[in-house]
Parts: C-alpha cells; structure tokens; sequence
C-alpha cells in the first residue's frame, strides 16, 4: 500500500465569527507517527475534531479519505467505527470505576445486557500488557498515576480494533519518566501497524518519535516535513510554526549577581510539610531554598519531586499539613498561614493549573485580574469598576492580551492569553515574591517568548521570581540559580554557568535517602 | 473639575478605537449588549410578551392602577427572599429553609407582639435579629464545617417548620398591631393638594427619575475620565429614555390609584442596595468568586468560609422581614405560612438568570424571575385559570426559561 491511509483535503471549518481552518491539507501513511505542530489557535484540536466526529460532516468543507473510501462521520462513534480513535487531553475516564471498566465503558463485554466479567478481566490484562501497564484491571483509575491513566486511555483505544490513533498533546500533563514510556509506547504501536497522529508542543518528543511533521498556523497547513531528513531540527519546526526564524527563544539576560549582604528576599528555611491523608509521608523534607531581588531562582524535578507541594504550602499553607519549618522575607520572620497572610507579605503564586486554580473561567478579563487585590481598585469597600476597567485595559495592552474587550470570559480566551491574565493578576497585586509555577504549560512558542520576557522584566524591576518548570531548557534559559529536589529533599543547587539538562537530570533522579 | 471633563470627554468618545463599523453600528451594539446578556434581556422580552398577553386576555385588566399596586403586595415577601436566595445560589449554594424560616419567625413575631405586647418596632428588631442567627446558624454548618448546604437547610426546612407548630401549638396567632400592618399593605401618605394624582408618589418617581438620570450621566464622565471607550451617544441616549419611559409609567400606574405601597419601597432599597453591592463592593465580588471557582477564589485570598457564612446569614435575616410582611399582610401567624416559599425563590433566581453550578447571575435578574412568575400567577388567576393548572404552567415557564439558556450557551459556544 503505498498510497496515504489518510487523506484531508482543503478542510474548511468556521465557527460563528471566526474561521479556525482556512485551508489544511494532510497525508499521512500507513504505519507512520505524524506529528502535527503549530501554536495554539493554530487550529489543530479542531482539525483532529473535524476528523474523528466531533465536528460532524457538514458543518465543515473539504474531503476526508480514509483508507481510500470517502468518510461522513456524523458522530465520534462513527469514526471510532472505522477505527480511527481519538484521545484528549483532558483524559476522559471515570475515576470511581476501575480500570476494567473503564477500558470497556461503552464497549461493553456483554452478553444480553449482561456483563460478562471474566471475559472483560480477560481482555483488560491482555490490552494492559500491550500497553505495559502492570496494575491490576480492577484498581481504580482515582488510585492511579495521570501516566498510567493515559496507558489506560491507549488500552482503551486498542479494545476497539483502533488503526489511526489521534493523540492530542498527550504528555502535557506527564512528567519525563512518563513521557519517555508513553513515547515508547508509540513505537511501538507503529510496529504492530497502527497509524498514529500526535499533537505536541514538545519539540524534542517530535524529533524522537515522530516520521513526519506537518505544521499548522493560523488555520492553515504550512508544510509537511520529514523529521528524519538532516535539515528539520527544531529550530527549523519553529520557524515554520511562527513564521519567523526564532534565534531567540529566550530573551536576553544578563545574569544577575547576587547582592552580598542584603537579606534574601524570601528565604525558607527547613520545611517540612506532609501527605494531607497518608500523614506518614514526607511530601516536603526539610527544604531550605533561598532567592534574592532581581534573581529568578529556578526549582527543577521530575513530577512527585514535591515543588508545587513546596510552594502551595508556603503560599497560605494551601497544601497538606505543615509539620515544620520557618519563612523569612527580607531577613524577618513571617507568617504565612492563610493565603490573605501571604499576600499582606508580598508573596504570590501563580498556579501551574490555571483552569482549576487560577482562573475564574466564567468571569471577565477584568475581574480576574483584579480578584486578588480588590483593595487597589476599592475605595471603603466599593470597587470602583472604572478604574478596574482601566487597569485591565493596561495589562491587556502591555501583556498582549488577545481579547476583543476586557470583558471577555476568560474562558473564551486561548491557553496563552489565559496565562497572562494569571499573570496580570499578579503582578496587579504587587508581590516583592513571585513563585511561578510551570507558568508556560501547554501554551504555544509566541506566547512562552512574550511570558519570558514578561518574567525577565520584573525581576529586572527588582522582584524575586522563583521559576518551577519541568521544562529544562527553559530553566536553563531564564534562571540565575536552579535548585533540583527529588522526592521531596533539594537535591542539588547549581549556578547558571555550570547547569547544563545532563546535570540537573543527574541531580532530579538522584534518591538521597 | 467639570470643565476639565468636559474639556476632555470629545477626544476619545469618537475616536473609538477605530471601530469599523460606521452607520448602522447602533443596531450592531444594541445585538451585541443583548447577546452578552442574553439571559436577561430575553427574560425581560418575555415578561414584557406575558404581560401583553395577560393585558389583552383580561381586557386590561391586568394593568388597571389597582391591579399593578396588588401585584406588588402579593408579590413583595417572594421577592425579598428571591433577592437573598440569588446571592446564595450564585454563591454555589442552595437555601431550602427559607420557606420554614419565614413562617417560623412570622410565628415568633407573633407571639411576641400579639401575646405580649412588645412594642412592634422593637418586635420587628427582634424578629430580624432572630432571622440572622438562625441564618448564621446554618451558615456556620456549612462554611465551617463543610456540611453541604443541601442538607443543612433541608435539615432546617424540616426544623423551623416543627418549630413553629410547637410554637404556635398549632394556632393562628393575630391580630397584628396597626404599624406593621401598615407596613406591609398600607400606601405612601396622603399629602399636597388634590391633584387626581398621589403627590408623594408623584415625586418620588421625579426624584427616582433624577436620580437614574445623573447616575447614568455621572457614570459616562467618569468612564471618560479614565480614557475609557465609551458607547456611542445615542445608544446612551436611548438607554435613559428607556430608563425614564419604564419609571414614568410604574409611577403614572401607582399614582392614579392609592400611590406607592411602603412594601414597594422597601424592596426598590433592598434592590437598589445589593445590587450595587453585589456589582460594586469588595464582598460582592467575593460571591461571585467563590461560586465562579473556589479553589481559584480561596488562591486568590478570598476567605471564602467568611463569605459564606455572610451569606446565608443575610439569606436569615431576609427571610425574617418576608416573614413578617407575609404576616402582617395576613394579619396573623400560621403554622402552614410559607409552604414552598423557598421553591418560589428558587424558580424566581433561575428563571431570573442563576446557574446551577454557581458564579453567575444579578439581583436585578431575580426580581425578573419573580415578577414573571407574579404576573403568571395574577393574570391566571384574573382569567380564572386553576391552581392546578397554575402550577402546570409554571413549571414548564421554569423549565423553557433555563432550557433557553442552556441551548443559547451551546449555540454561542464550542
């Protein structure tokens, strides 16, 4: 079969005011990994739900072939029927049932209406080992890993006699270890003939595992390219993406040198937090970490390291239960109990999940960003919505925020314009402190760059940053300094000039007990 | 001051931001307003298509000067808790004792005035002081102790009813004293000359009138003041004539007959007053907040336990004024007062704009929801529609009401 097992053909898709895909085309062959890369709003979630249903036929234009024959899928059963299946980003498991039946919901083993449970334990373990997962099919999938349940999200795809697999970024949410399994897993898929498509942002996960790259931007197939050819590199995938060479992913930075004697601006001293239900275990041990004004501090470690746990129980004891341990601002003693606390010291957090924690997604611009200092925009209690309005009119224009107004539910807004008003908002409250944790997740290259310099400015104002990120190269590109913790102990401290990612992984899988 | 306002204010009214759209932009904004408040503005057209309904079913009956004064009286104690139970359910909440809690303090306002004589400003203190503990009370239940408040006021609903039958020991207690019965049925006094129009009325509508009118005014300066884009003129313009249209008409409408009830301007203050709390003060936010995303609000420093316990506090004391004007209008204290009062509330609040799920909806909105069902019951019964078939028919406006918006919410987003 030489031919492509799947063909897009001039697919046009416009919703109400907007037109998502102007013009995509894409081929992929059998057996291939194709990765499909572009910023967000590029129009690739949409393009991969025109293709498996969501978006039924007739309400976009264009031809979809799969394996030759012309496809109108009405609906997601439609396209999972011919084997074509799709796996979101958010995961899409009920976490009360377990894995078993999870992999067959909708799917049942049944016979009459009745299920027959040992044919479903049956297939469950045989779709588990597949995938390489070892648990047992009748753990909850609240009980598990977001790795594991992706694995699960796999089985489930295989139980359905799946021949084009769509992945929609699905290590977002994993942490290396993770990634480097499920990447794994996708090799090999292919081997035993299944098509894969994977959306990512991680340019190296492409360069890994991915035969060919088509990228997207704005609503538009750029180019196709073979990732094995010598000339795609990353920096080759970005320039296509953004449409520009992109010398720079960073901004410039002249490192800061820590002033001698001047009391670091936050210093933590020997914190100790522990599980908020299993209260044996030591979430956070006996952590000492320090950062100066001016100075982005970075905190490395593989997921479980223990660094948002770190920083939400810093943060008005946000998470578990604090056993011991001390904070200092500016050389004083502080108690930062309750988030109010915190916030009175000059501290603020700015959440790694920003739909659950950060944003009231329902709410506008502007009253998100003022939500957490109200005070400023209030006189006596009453807030003054004029001013509010003005003040979000601000960050809209200094942090580029893609709205038509800023009374706009920032639910509406994409994944990179819903970090800036996270980040609007404080910075609108004005911390001396500002933990930022995983503050580019899931957002496309343009937006990181404007969130990088945005980062660089304010400690360049003389605020303290503390930059968590599982990123590597993006540590190593902002930070003065990088902790590294693994399971809940810092593991290792290291100057900007002597970082490189092979020694901070060394020091992020290092077990020190 | 105001010269230097004037002196700015052209600059960036037209200027605009470059809208593109030129001639027949007003339409555009007016269309665009509405959709952003979709909700709202449908359920104003709707109860504005009910009430012409009823208005020519009944031969005009249903707008006759004493029917709109009725309206209002047989309406007002389902408003106040409508009002309060907005707050609660756009706080991602819900309050089922509200119905218990009206008659139980009805019950002890009773007691304490009819059997003993205590003077009825001071019974009335009493009364409301009474109704916040007890919302306090619940409140703490659920803000501090995290027990859902779908249990801790159906646990209530259960309690205040028994209460106020042991209370009462099963009797009606009345009559009531004369001022609070004015309170609650009476008219604005008489005063000035005979002008076939209640004077006090009259003006109280000018000074609402002026009031809106400089309000609005006010409210363009300032937002120019901040270099703000501000609407176009004439869609301002046409704003106040509505504004001022809809007042002049209530007032004309009230004037002609007895003038304004006592109760109406109760209600206009506590809509005037959480309204503007809720849109403006610090508190107000805090509600939408914590409905709209709690562990995004409680990250953000909202002590959100304070502001909810605040909340079903005041959802106490609102349901303690309901009760007394339910009571005093009736002039006595049953056991079976406020069956289902609660439900009316609720109906009121999510045909008026609320969501299940919290974080969305306006005081505004509630007395919407309230008044649709009000003319719904009063037309009804002017035409001699059944109770039975009243409550068919009410339902169904709940159900198409929220089904409306949930299908409007599809249609505008994914």
């Amino acid at each position: 079969m030489a031919g492509p097992v799947l063909e897009m053909r001039s697919i046009v898709k416009t919703f109400p005011g907007v037109k998502a895909l102007s013009d995509v085309s894409l081929s992929v062959r059998p057996g291939e990994v194709h990765a499909i890369c572009g910023e967000n709003g590029a129009g690739k979630s949409t393009l991969m739900k025109v293709l498996s249903g969501v978006h039924p036929h007739g309400t976009y234009d264009g031809d979809i072939l799969f394996e030759g024959e012309s496809c109108q899928f009405k609906d997601i059963r439609a396209s999972e029927q011919h084997g074509i299946v799709i796996i979101h980003q958010e995961l899409a498991l009920v976490p009360y049932l377990s894995i078993a039946e999870n992999i067959f919901l909708g799917n049942e083993r049944a016979t009459r209406g009745l299920i027959s449970w040992t044919e479903t334990l049956k297939h469950a373990t045989e779709l588990l080992r597949r995938v390489g997962l070892s648990d047992h099919p009748d753990t909850r999938v609240a009980d598990i890993g977001v790795g594991k349940q992706q694995l699960v999200e796999i089985a489930k795809a295989l139980s359905k006699k799946v021949k084009l697999l769509i992945l929609d970024e699905p290590t977002a949410a994993l942490n290396d270890e993770d990634s480097g399994k499920l990447l794994d897993l996708i090799r090999g898929l292919k081997d035993q003939g299944i098509t894969s498509i994977i959306i990512s942002h991680k340019l190296n996960e492409i360069e890994a595992v991915a035969d060919s790259v088509t990228i997207l931007r704005d609503g538009r197939s750029i180019e196709t390219l073979d990732v094995k050819a010598s000339g795609t590199t990353e920096d080759r995938i970005i320039s296509g993406m953004v449409g520009r060479d992109l010398d720079h992913r960073f901004p410039e930075r002249t490192p800061h040198d820590a002033e001698v004697g001047a009391a670091p601006a936050l210093e933590i001293r020997n914190w100790t937090v522990h599980h908020p239900i299993d209260q044996q275990r030591k979430v956070v041990d006996d952590v000492s970490i320090q950062v100066r004004r001016g100075e982005i501090v970075g905190i490395a470690g593989l997921m479980g390291a223990g660094r948002t746990e770190l920083a939400m129980s810093v943060f008005g004891r946000t998470y578990g239960r604090y056993a011991s341990g001390t904070v200092l601002k500016d050389g004083t003693e502080i108690r930062t109990k309750t988030v109010p606390e915190a916030v009175k010291h000059g501290i603020a957090y700015v959440t790694e999940d920003r739909k659950h924690y950060g944003l009231n997604l329902i709410d506008t611009i502007n009253r998100n960003i003022s939500l957490s200092a109200l005070g400023k925009v209030a006189k006596r209690g009453v807030v003054d919505e004029h001013e509010e309005r003005q003040v979000a009119e601000r960050f809209r224009k200094s942090m580029n925020i893609k709205a038509p107004t800023v009374f706009e539910p920032v639910g509406k807004l994409s994944g990179g314009n819903q970090q800036k008003v996270v980040l609007s908002k404080w910075i609108f409250a004005g911390p001396d402190v500002l933990i930022l944790d995983e503050p580019t997740r899931g957002i496309d290259v343009g937006a990181k760059f404007e969130i990088y310099t945005v980062i660089d400015k304010l400690a360049a104002e003389g605020k303290a940053v503390v930059f968590i990120s599982s990123e590597l190269p993006e540590l190593l590109g902002m930070c003065d300094r990088i902790y590294t913790m693994a399971a809940g102990r810092l593991t290792g401290e290291v100057p900007r000039a002597e970082a490189t990612q092979e020694v901070l992984m060394r020091q992020m899988t290092k077990d020190k007990r | 001051m105001s010269t230097n306002v004037t002196a700015k204010s052209p600059a960036p009214a037209p200027a605009g931001k470059g809208d593109s759209t030129g001639g027949d932009g007003l339409l555009q904004l007016m269309i665009d307003g509405m959709r952003r408040n979709m909700r709202q503005y449908g359920m104003l057209i709707a109860l504005g298509l009910i009430v012409v309904l009823f208005a020519v079913w009944t031969d005009g009956d249903l707008l006759l000067p004493r029917n709109v004064s009725n309206l209002v009286l047989q309406n007002s104690y389902i408003l106040i808790l409508a009002i309060g139970m907005m707050l609660v359910i756009i706080a991602g909440h819900i309050d089922l004792s509200v119905g218990s809690l009206t008659a139980f303090v009805g019950a002890v306002g009773a007691v304490l005035m009819v059997n003993h004589d205590v003077a009825w400003p001071l019974a009335v203190v009493l009364c409301l002081l009474m109704g916040a503990a007890a919302g306090a009370m619940q409140g703490f239940f659920i803000a501090y102790l995290g027990i859902p408040s779908f249990i801790v006021t159906l646990a209530g609903m259960l309690t205040f009813r028994g209460l106020t039958e042991i209370f009462l020991e099963g009797q009606t207690v009345g009559p009531f004293p004369e001022g609070l019965q004015k309170v609650s049925n009476g008219f604005l006094p008489e005063v000035g000359p005979d002008t076939n129009y209640h004077n006090l009325t009259l003006l109280l509508g000018f000074a609402v009138i002026a009031f809106v009118v400089l309000q609005e005014v006010r409210d363009r300066r300032r937002q120019q003041e901040f270099a703000l884009e501000v609407p176009p003129t004439k869609l301002f313009l046409l704003k106040i004539v509505a504004l001022v249209a809809a007042v002049l008409t209530v007032t004309m409408m009230l004037a002609s007959y007895k003038g304004a009830p006592v109760v109406l301007i109760i209600l206009g203050v506590l809509v005037v007053g959480f309204g503007y709390v809720m849109r403006n003060a610090v508190i107000g936010r805090h509600v939408y907040a914590i409905g709209g995303n709690l562990p995004a609000a409680k990250l953000s420093g909202v002590r959100d336990k304070k502001v909810t316990f605040l909340v079903f506090l005041n959802m106490g004391m609102l349901a303690a004024l309901a009760g007394l004007v339910f009571a005093a209008r009736f002039n006595a204290a049953s056991p079976k007062a406020g069956l289902n009062f609660e439900l009316e509330a609720i109906a009121a609040s999510f045909i008026g704009g609320a969501s299940m799920s919290g974080g969305v909806g306006t005081v505004l909105g509630a007395i919407i929801g309230g008044v649709v069902l009000g003319v719904l019951n009063n037309g009804m019964n002017l035409v001699g529609v059944g109770s039975d078939w009243q409550q068919v028919i009410k339902g169904l406006v709940l159900l198409a009401a929220v089904g409306f918006d949930v299908w409007n919410k599809r249609k505008v987003g994914s």
